[in-house]
């Protein structure tokens, strides 16, 4: 037995000097050999902690003992077997608060890479050819699943392998949601998700694209077509804004336009595709969420000679994943913290800076995190040609509003049992970011595999 | 992927096509609208629903040839395809018997109006339309428009058509002479709108505006379509198209359609040196 090694293997990576001059994935991942030397360092543990931080559940040692015996094939297999969307998750899950997080090698070196090695897994796959599990008999029961994010790409594929047959309904012309939509192409390259989608689309699932639901056609449509049950998996997409004076000034975006500007319609590669974006000089982000970097770091690859995330906690109470800050602090992205917006500032009709005072921490709020308190007379501006607002998104209130018998919560979430998915209408369930308002892929992915375990037993009960 | 069925020129740059969308054409009221992406490669444009037939599974567009999309849009032909289609979007037009209305479109803003004209007439409205269009060969629908309105008023900016002037003359003519009117309605121009709230508001009618805001998803999302109404925020795509004119600020939506003035123009210089060379 070899000795225990307590460092990583590191992740290859593009240079920050390179990669902000382009939209390639930044971390390179592992290869063969790197990933073998990486799985070797796990400890296979018995009782293994990790397993119980993965909201799917995944085998970890398992696939990891795989890998470290170069049985590649078996160990996407194993991963397939918990996880629809291995590729994905191994890119952009918060691994350093799951499952890495309660690793035993993280008591005494670095927690074992598990990311890194499912993303290994997975590319491995798609560059050798992916295989398609044996599907059983169909059961002759219909379900429509609606929104094709993480949430409903999960319950699609998952019902699809027990039988179901499944219409995956997307209002968006691609599948992935926010996947296409407002994860960047160099965090989460844009044909791993085609890829992903695709796999699930192999499983027999049918995507209608270019169809709103609530609008294109009902839920009460849907069980009038011999639809048994339906999945809501319809997303968090409505942005919020700050209610400040300037917000609709040109040149202020919500994060949700800054990034499908230039994710899901490409636009920094117009005019070679026909939709534009503002290439600002000094670009000032609100908010320090994972979205914030994103619309940070974007706006260096568009040009921006300075990105600005302007935040009005301090670093420790900053959202975004620690990954995330590191990778946009080492492209040259400023932080402003304990700094908040009270006027966007104008010049004839467009952005010209910010005005912002500062704060200070005082006790802890509903959140848990302490409350910022501006402090008088300490406004300041920022210069600033591009505003993008970062601060969260809540759900498209549309489906709720055309669907009877389905209650929102005061926060516009859909009210759902957390235990079944099941909302307060019989046969319509829910799962992802409209019944938790804005949350991780991988804890929509969980809520998918309860409500996929649930819509089963509804179904069977009606057999 | 959605078959253009019919295709007819209405007047120089100004289109209509038919295009078999089954789904949408069962759902269409009047004042919604589609989001359509040509190819590809191709930008989302909301277009309004000028028409459709639920039984033949027919939308009918009209759009102008005004930018790089609705150029390519205008290229294509019957039995090619529209890479995408979503709709329909936005909240209908609230549709009631008010008494007297007067429809006013300008431009290819008649397209829109044209089936709220016709469920206004259905619901037992008297129906006056004041249309008008820059100069007489931009006009269209004329007919169409006669046949679900009491009375045709027409206007040309150049006066080669109907009274010289614009459809805010019209509109005066017909508030001047006594008739008590109910509400109006009007599409077309952000200027034109802006112009018949101003007229309207100090003959105390209520007003209903259809705007044509710029979007992206069209579906809540982005917010590039927030207008100020009311001095609030509202987004065109899903708390409009339609709002109360005189609530609108119409510098605001003028300001915000012309943010993209220097890309789309760069788009549409490239676009045209291609099809030079071609």
């Amino acid at each position: 037995m070899s000795p225990v090694e307590f460092k990583r293997i590191p992740v290859r990576e593009q240079s920050p000097q390179e990669r902000v001059k382009n939209f390639q994935e930044v971390a390179l991942g592992y290869n063969e050999e790197e990933a073998v030397a990486e799985a070797k360092r796990c400890l296979q543990c018995k009782n293994p902690p990790c397993r119980s931080g993965c909201p799917v559940n995944i085998d970890i040692p398992k696939f990891i003992k795989h890998i470290a015996e170069r049985e590649f094939m078996e160990a996407i297999r194993e991963l397939k077997r918990w996880n629809n969307l291995p590729a994905i998750c191994g890119r952009v899950c918060p691994q350093e608060r799951q499952c890495e997080q309660p690793c035993v090698m993280g008591k005494r070196g670095d927690p074992i890479n598990i990311g890194k090695l499912e993303r290994f897994a997975a590319d491995w796959e798609l560059e050798h050819g992916v295989e398609i599990p044996s599907l059983p008999e169909p059961v002759g029961k219909k379900v429509a699943v609606v929104g094709a994010g993480p949430a409903g790409l999960t319950v699609a594929g998952n019902l699809a392998r027990a039988g179901i047959q499944v219409t995956l309904f997307e209002a968006l012309h691609k599948e992935g949601g926010v996947l296409v939509y407002g994860i960047p192409e160099f965090r989460l390259p844009k044909k791993i998700v085609a890829a992903e989608a695709d796999y699930v689309k192999r499983l027999g699932v049918e995507v209608k694209l270019d169809v709103l639901v609530g609008r294109t056609i009902t839920i009460d449509d849907l069980f009038g077509e011999g639809y048994e049950a339906v999945f809501l998996g319809t997303g968090a997409g409505l942005p919020l804004l700050l209610n400040i004076p300037g917000e609709n000034l040109n040149g202020v975006f919500s994060a949700n336009e800054y990034l499908i500007r230039s994710n899901l319609m490409k636009a920094y590669l117009f005019p070679e595709f026909d939709t534009p974006t503002k290439r600002g000089k000094k670009v000032a982000v609100i908010g320090a969420g994972d979205v914030s970097m994103d619309c940070a770091r974007t706006a260096l690859r568009l040009g921006a000679e300075k990105s600005m995330i302007i935040y009005r906690r301090s670093f420790e109470e900053m959202p975004a994943r620690r990954e995330e800050y590191h990778h946009a602090a080492e492209e040259g992205v400023e932080f402003h913290w304990l700094t908040a917006p009270v006027r966007i500032l104008e010049d004839s009709g467009n952005v010209a800076g910010l005005e912002c005072v500062r704060m200070q921490l005082g006790e802890p709020d509903a959140s848990g995190r302490r409350k910022p308190i501006p402090i008088d007379g300490s406004n300041f501006e920022i210069e600033a040609d591009i505003v993008v607002i970062a601060i969260g998104t809540t759900p498209n209130p549309l489906v709720t509003m055309t669907t009877p018998g389905l209650k929102m919560s005061p926060h516009g979430t859909l009210v759902v049992d957390k235990k079944t998915g099941k909302t307060t209408r019989p046969g319509v369930f829910a799962g992802g970011d409209v019944i938790s308002g804005g949350a991780t892929v991988i804890s929509a992915m969980g809520e998918g595999k309860i409500a996929v375990e649930n819509i089963l037993k509804y179904l069977e009960a009606k057999w | 992927m959605f078959r253009i069925l019919r295709k007819e020129e209405l007047a120089p740059s100004i289109k209509l096509i038919d295009v078999h969308a089954p789904m949408v054409a069962r759902k269409a009221r009047p004042g919604q609208f589609v989001v359509v992406r040509v190819r590809e490669e191709g930008e989302r444009i909301p277009l309004t629903i000028a028409d459709w037939k639920p039984n033949s599974g027919i939308v009918t567009i009209v759009f102008q040839e005004v930018g790089v999309t609705s150029l390519k849009l205008g290229e294509l032909e019957e039995g090619d395809q529209l890479q995408d289609l979503l709709g329909p979007l936005g909240q209908p037009t609230h549709i009631d018997k008010f008494g007297t209305v007067v429809c006013v479109p300008g431009g290819v803003g008649i397209a829109p109006l044209f089936p709220i004209a016709r469920a206004l007439q259905e619901q037992g409205n008297m129906v006056i339309t004041c249309m008008g269009a820059r100069s007489q060969n931009l006009l269209f629908w004329v007919d169409r428009m006669r046949s679900v309105s009491d009375e045709v008023l027409i206007s040309t900016d150049d006066g080669s058509f109907g009274f010289h002037g614009f459809t805010t003359d019209l509109l005066k003519q017909v508030i001047s002479r006594g008739t008590k009117i109910n509400m109006v309605f009007t599409a077309g121009p952000a200027i034109m709108m802006k112009k018949v709230a101003e007229v309207t508001a100090l003959a105390g009618i209520p007003t209903i505006a259809s705007l044509n805001a710029m979007m992206v998803d069209g579906t809540g999302m982005c917010g590039v379509c927030r207008v100020m109404v009311d001095g609030k925020t509202r987004f065109t795509c899903v708390d409009g198209p339609d709002f109360d004119a005189h609530k609108v600020d119409f510098d605001h939506l003028l300001s915000r359609l012309a943010v993209y003035k220097a890309e789309e123009k760069a788009a549409l210089d490239l676009y045209l040196k291609r099809r030079g060379v071609k």
